[in-house]
């Protein structure tokens, strides 16, 4: 009942939006040249669908936005474990960490482009520097932050250390890593969609790179529509699966 | 035969602004195998450091642990340890919760859920087998843990304050099902001491909780520096009733002579604070 009113309340806003906009360019209010139309955004969307250069493009940020995904969660909860277990290397490391993460990553883009090539890497690599950090801070603090209680408890039930890290530390860890899953796939799109854009003959910031270049803003309005779209429908299935992975914790006693 | 044996021991923590605070001074203290003994005290008395201490879980700044008449060097393996707050693991169903200590120590999951439905139904949980702990009470979250606990039969059962979030009712009921589990009746005259019956080393700050189901009451002083300031033999018949307990004349006779001890260290640690 509530899920269905805000559905509808959703729906209405956009319809609000994008019929307000429509009007205002046709009554002249707006320039289209700098604003396009939704009409000619929904047209241009229904082109690329049929000629198929959207599924193509769409495809190659995909495949580059799992892999960093993939790679820098990897990596990141790697060495969170590895820190949260070794307060020495932790604090040795802290400042560097603090340092790297400070980057602005657009500045990292041209070095990347030169290293790895115009090629899916450099993007990867863009989206594993964003991911890397998000996944990280979180395995860290979820590590860190397991119930001493419970640790106690599980060891006073014999547990080895390394029983100790299966059965507490990982899943106390993974509450958190999963928490972030929402953001953690947001950058890696940011990161695959900005490598693209400053160089790349694929993807949907090649897409709308290439029209900013001819002045085509329904070509980077469809861009941009395509990419939110697409991150909207991910997110539901990432909100699924999560809710299915931490369904001990959002269950309500009875 | 003694289960635990405290000699000496005393316990200071570093606190955070560097200074030493002595939690528990020169503490002594023998818990007989198969004996169900209590440890009161007013709050913050250092209680939970001698329960921990025996358990293995802090080591002592000064004396000895000796467990079944073997000085205690880690963890103590011959125990298990019920916390006050909850101990279970969120993310494990009530099945594998109670089944976790068999699993550590390699038994097959198929044997190991085994008899955990086992326990789960002598606890009255086996409807609530596949449920996560969240899904339970206070009450039966506890039996959860006082099964998990049980099932892995070791002969000292340490228990710090196990039901003191409980309602009175739940509690009692509790308190029941405990003594149940322990085995509550009068020994054989023939029997070898604590042969079928575990040794209970239980903390509350609730002196009728602790006279209801304890043999000894060994009553801690306020802190810091605390230490034992008596034992008291509680010579109520067993099997007891505890819904009826209570109200007993000699158990009313007995709360009066060791609430005369224990008062002195409520008033105290009362004006401290």
């Amino acid at each position: 009942m509530r899920n269905a009113r805000v559905l509808a309340a959703q729906t209405a806003l956009a319809v609000a939006i994008f019929a307000s906009w429509q009007v205002l360019v046709t009554v002249k209010l707006i320039d289209p040249f700098f604003f396009s139309r939704p009409s000619d955004i929904a047209r241009r969307i229904a082109t690329w669908a049929v000629n198929g250069s959207l599924w193509w493009h769409l495809l190659v940020t995909l495949e580059e936005s799992l892999l960093g995904l993939v790679i820098g969660a990897a990596i990141g909860i790697a060495m969170g474990f590895g820190l949260a277990r070794s307060p020495f290397a932790a604090a040795v490391l802290d400042p560097y960490i603090k340092m790297l993460n400070a980057v602005p990553r657009v500045v990292l883009a041209p070095l990347f482009l030169l290293w790895f090539g115009l090629g899916i890497w450099s993007k990867v690599a863009l989206a594993v520097t964003l991911v890397f950090f998000v996944m990280f801070f979180n395995t860290y603090q979820g590590v860190r932050d397991a119930d001493r209680v419970i640790i106690d408890n599980v060891r006073m039930l014999g547990a080895s250390e390394r029983q100790l890290v299966r059965h507490v530390l990982i899943p106390s860890a993974l509450t958190w890593i999963f928490s972030s899953l929402q953001t953690s796939l947001g950058f890696a799109m940011v990161g695959a969609v900005v490598g693209e854009y400053l160089g790349a003959a694929r993807g949907l910031g090649y897409v709308i790179s290439q029209a900013e270049g001819t002045f085509d803003t329904t070509g980077v309005f469809a861009g941009m529509t395509v990419l939110s779209t697409v991150v909207v429908i991910v997110s539901a299935g990432v909100t699924r699966l999560e809710k299915w992975l931490l369904r001990w914790k959002a269950e309500t006693a009875k | 035969m003694i289960a635990l044996d405290l000699e000496h021991v005393s316990r200071s923590f570093t606190t955070p602004d560097g200074t030493s605070y002595q939690a528990v001074t020169d503490v002594s203290l023998q818990i007989p195998t198969g004996a169900f003994v209590a440890l009161v005290g007013p709050s913050g008395c250092g209680k939970s450091t001698v329960l921990n201490i025996a358990a293995g879980l802090l080591s002592p700044t000064t004396g000895v642990v000796r467990t079944e008449g073997q000085p205690l060097d880690g963890l103590n393996r011959r125990a298990t340890y019920m916390f006050q707050q909850d101990a279970l693991l969120p993310w494990k169903s009530v099945r594998d919760n109670v089944a976790l200590g068999l699993t550590l120590a390699g038994v097959s999951r198929g044997d190991a859920h085994h008899r955990a439905d086992d326990w789960l139904s002598r606890v009255g949980l086996s409807a609530f087998a596949a449920h996560f702990p969240a899904q339970l009470s206070g009450g039966m979250r506890k039996r959860v843990a006082m099964a998990q606990n049980w099932i892995i039969d070791r002969p000292i059962v340490l228990m710090d304050e196990p039901f003191s979030a409980l309602d009175v009712h739940t509690r009692q009921l509790m308190e029941t099902e405990l003594l149940a589990l322990w085995g509550d009746r009068n020994a054989a005259p023939d029997e070898p001491a604590g042969t079928l019956r575990k040794t209970v080393f239980f903390v509350t700050h609730d002196l009728e909780e602790a006279i209801a189901l304890a043999d000894e009451v060994i009553v801690l002083s306020s802190g810091p520096a605390s230490r034992v300031v008596a034992h008291h033999a509680v010579t109520l018949p067993r099997p007891r009733d505890l819904m009826e307990l209570r109200t007993a004349p000699v158990f009313i006779d007995l709360y009066r002579s060791v609430w005369a001890v224990l008062r002195e260290e409520v008033a105290r640690s009362q004006r401290r604070a």
